[in-house]
């Protein structure tokens, strides 16, 4: 026996890209914009979605939900009669941490492409994960809501420096928190420097216009480069 | 608990390039920016290397730095945590030129002599 080195020089997440490149080349076949929406449990993922994507002017959409386990957020899409696609991670306990692009392509003979104009791809609540993983998507946004605390971008650089749209979630709690606004603003300044964001509420449905907005935008492609 | 789904990955790349022989040394490049936390990646790498090329096989994780580059005034700087700002001029249009890497770099595989002999 005797001993070869092999130079490999390949991204370990080729096999990945690869596959998420054949879910983006589906999607734009059929005119379809990706976003995927991701941030921690808790933040308000499904509640900003449910908000705006039953009356987005002139935009059709679809929802894929990404959950370890079960359909609970897919069930709150279903009811305003937007088309939901649900993926589990896994079937029984402790599945993946995240979506990643074959699980996507899985779903993609079940999402009526034809039909919509933009698709939401809510990931599984997660800061750290998700942001390893293109899943074929256009943009990225993420949910930071107002309770998780203002070191959150300084925690979770990757994932906030991985997205397109932060949206700061649950601003009516402002009055009752210690969460200074400005100095996470800041901190997310420092690790994407100039990436948009909104300050919302789910709640009292503050913000929600400019949500709905730039997702009729990113539907129309005007924002984001192709 | 991402990085059992890399530790897969990176068995994967392998036994893409091992050609069935069993495989030593595994060499890792890890950007500075990539969320992997070498301890993790090296516990899940041998759970998922049972069975396959890689078992009982070293992984060796070299960690690359960050390294940042500004648009506007072309400064580069090397970073160990944020701000992204751009030390000389401000800016924030900046871009990373080192530290997003996710790569097997190389492996070290054992052959029979006689295939060796063959070959030549």
């Amino acid at each position: 026996m005797h001993r070869t080195h092999v130079r490999v020089l390949e991204d370990v997440l080729d096999a990945n890209g690869t596959i998420a490149r054949a879910n983006r080349a589906d999607f734009d076949r059929e005119g379809v914009t990706v976003v995927n929406l991701m941030g921690s449990p808790g933040a308000g993922k499904t509640t900003v979605l449910e908000q705006v994507v039953g009356s987005l002017p002139g935009v059709r959409v679809g929802v894929l939900e990404g959950d370890v386990k079960g359909s609970f957020d897919a069930d709150r899409i279903a009811a305003l009669h937007v088309p939901v696609t649900q993926i589990n991670t896994d079937p029984s306990f402790g599945g993946e941490c995240h979506l990643d692009a074959n699980m996507v392509r899985s779903a993609v003979p079940m999402l009526p492409l034809a039909e919509i104009d933009l698709l939401v791809i809510e990931n599984v609540g997660n800061l750290v994960c998700p942001a390893e993983f293109q899943v074929g998507e256009h943009a990225r946004v993420m949910v930071s809501s107002v309770t998780e605390g203002e070191d959150k971008p300084l925690k979770y650089p990757l994932m906030f420096r991985a997205c397109e749209l932060v949206l700061v979630n649950k601003i009516d709690l402002l009055p009752h928190l210690d969460f200074d606004l400005d100095k996470f603003l800041y901190h997310l300044d420092a690790v994407q420097p100039g990436v948009t964001h909104i300050e919302l509420s789910a709640k009292t449905g503050e913000g929600l216009d400019a949500w709905q907005d730039w997702l009729v935008k990113a539907a129309m492609r005007e924002r984001i480069p192709a | 608990m991402h990085e059992l789904s890399i530790a897969s990955a990176i068995v994967a790349t392998v036994e893409r390039h091992a050609g069935g022989s069993p495989v030593t040394v595994v060499r890792v490049r890890v950007g500075r920016l990539r969320q992997v936390v070498p301890d993790s990646l090296e516990f899940c790498f041998g759970m998922v290397a049972r069975e396959s090329v890689c078992e009982g096989a070293r992984l060796e994780l070299e960690v690359v730095p960050a390294v940042l580059r500004c648009a506007a005034c072309e400064h580069e700087w090397e970073i160990e945590a944020p701000p992204f700002w751009c030390p000389e001029c401000a800016g924030g249009d900046v871009a990373a030129v080192r530290g997003e890497e996710l790569e097997v770099e190389s492996i070290e595989i054992e052959q029979e002599e006689s295939a060796c002999i063959a070959r030549t």
